[in-house]
């Protein structure tokens, strides 16, 4: 597996660090009913197939990547940065 | 057929040609008191204990593919009870006492092998943690020694001691710890269940779980509706998916832990070691093949097989810890799925689903905790109870925040455990 960083290009996956899923973007605020917490923090579709998923680009630019793989052939569609991630906000 | 030494002298002086299947291929039935969807060692022992020690008959396990064809057939057969926090560590005690009876309640030889547990320690930190660890142990009446340096050498002279890194300064030593025969374990628990008139249907898949009012009233499956009173999930790999076709939305994430073997090699490791530091841990098979392991590879993956920086990781922390296996040729890789929970530890408990039970979230430690899991369950699903040594493997516990069973202390992150 490789990921095109959008700053660095076609890198090694040693360079990346994965924290989850880009469901992590949606950080409930800080009134939030607890069950949110859960939501954010434990609860997970977890698919079986495409799903997007937050990378921190450790050893390169430290950029924070939402990245579109599917979970079954590790193939990757779409790597782009979090923070023009919008749609990543919206997605379970 | 009751299987005996005297069995095998028999069959061999006819032929071999008296053996019989060890269970049937029966065909679905329209209805069973109880279902249990996965066919894979925690299942198969749920099913062998309902029939065992609650009487129930009418139960059948519905398997999408063959039986054990999934975790039970691909970990590392290692078998321990090694736990610190209290909820995991009277589980884990139970489970490895099933162990120590487990041949003669099933006649089968599932070459349990208690060939001890040795986990290396490198600073003295980890000393402390580790003895700390081991009290807590011999506390819940199991068996643990702390060995300083020298202790560890007499036992394991074939380590890098001179190591600059992560010096050896000792280890904690689990005598009753070892291996079994994998496969073996989920057979063995197959023709039990078989023998007590359990269903075990094969190529059978789950598609759909049928409700009313909150209740459970059966299930969908590639072979027809089934009708059941109670059904329990116990698919670790793919509980994501099966829960969902009741509703729910679990806290897990799957992630895959690679496995490795080498060519078969005369007896050299007589335990099983890990590497506190590197995260390695080694045993070698009655074949001879060198078995070990790692960490995750870490990002989510149904794939069942991993990437090669964690293979390369793997095998630098051996070649670190015992520069002798470097010679060994590697035969084959391979990975299994995991059910990673937000602190580490697994679910056995109903659900929001009257007469719907959830068993799942083993992460990497499953196998160890086949009977043990299987034995809670099955009270569970019987009596509506829980079993005392599993009371804390409860589904609401990420919810509240109540005795979460963290024992890394890492946290509420899927792939850190």
């Amino acid at each position: 597996m490789r990921l095109t960083c959008p700053h660095c290009g076609d890198r090694d996956l040693r360079e990346f660090s994965y924290k989850g899923h880009a469901s992590y973007l949606d950080r409930p605020g800080p009134d939030a009913a607890p069950e949110a917490w859960n939501d954010y923090l434990h609860l997970r579709d977890n698919p079986a197939g495409d799903t997007r998923d937050l990378w921190f680009h450790e050893l390169g630019c430290s950029a924070w990547l939402v990245v579109t793989r599917n979970t079954i052939t590790h193939a990757i569609s779409a790597v782009a940065l979090a923070r023009d991630s919008k749609g990543a906000r919206d997605a379970h | 057929m009751r299987y005996s030494g005297w069995q095998v002298l028999a069959q061999g002086l006819m032929g071999n040609k008296g053996w019989k299947p060890a269970w049937r291929d029966p065909a679905p039935k329209p209805e069973y008191d109880i279902i249990i969807i996965g066919g894979g060692g925690h299942g198969l022992a749920t099913a062998f204990y309902l029939a065992k020690e609650h009487g129930l008959r009418n139960i059948a396990v519905l398997e999408k593919g063959h039986l054990g064809g999934g975790n039970i057939g691909r970990n590392t057969t290692i078998v321990r009870a090694n736990y610190s926090m209290p909820g995991n560590s009277e589980f884990y005690s139970h489970s490895l006492k099933l162990w120590e009876g487990m041949e003669g309640e099933l006649n089968y030889n599932v070459m349990h092998s208690q060939r001890g547990l040795i986990n290396l320690f490198h600073s003295d930190g980890q000393r402390d943690e580790y003895a700390r660890r081991g009290n807590a142990m011999i506390n819940q009446g199991d068996d643990a020694i702390l060995l300083d340096r020298d202790g560890v050498r007499r036992m394991l002279p074939y380590l890098d001691y001179e190591q600059t890194r992560f010096p050896i300064y000792g280890a904690l030593y689990h005598p009753r710890g070892g291996t079994a025969r994998h496969d073996a374990v989920a057979w063995g628990y197959a023709r039990g269940a078989d023998s007590r008139g359990v269903d075990l249907i094969q190529r059978c898949e789950v598609t759909g779980i049928d409700v009313e009012n909150g209740k459970v009233t059966g299930v969908q499956t590639t072979r027809g509706a089934i009708r059941a009173k109670k059904v329990g999930i116990v698919v670790a790999g793919r509980s994501s998916q099966v829960a969902a076709l009741a509703g729910m939305r679990l806290p897990i994430e799957s992630h895959i832990l690679q496995a490795f073997v080498t060519e078969g090699l005369k007896p050299v490791i007589d335990n099983v070691v890990t590497y506190g530091m590197g995260h390695f841990y080694i045993s070698q098979s009655d074949k001879g093949g060198l078995v070990f392991g790692g960490d995750l590879d870490f990002y989510a993956s149904y794939a069942a097989r991993g990437n090669l920086p964690m293979v390369e990781h793997v095998v630098e922390a051996g070649m670190t810890l015992m520069p002798m296996i470097g010679r060994a040729k590697m035969l084959r890789s391979w990975g299994g799925i995991m059910d990673m929970s937000p602190d580490g530890s697994p679910v056995i408990d109903k659900t929001h689903i009257d007469g719907l039970y959830l068993n799942c979230g083993w992460c990497y430690g499953g196998f160890k905790a086949v009977p043990g899991s299987g034995f809670s369950f099955a009270h569970l699903m019987a009596t509506d109870r829980h079993h005392a040594p599993a009371a804390g493997y409860r589904l609401d516990r990420f919810a509240t925040g109540r005795s979460l069973m963290d024992e890394e202390g890492t946290g509420s992150q899927h792939n850190l455990h």
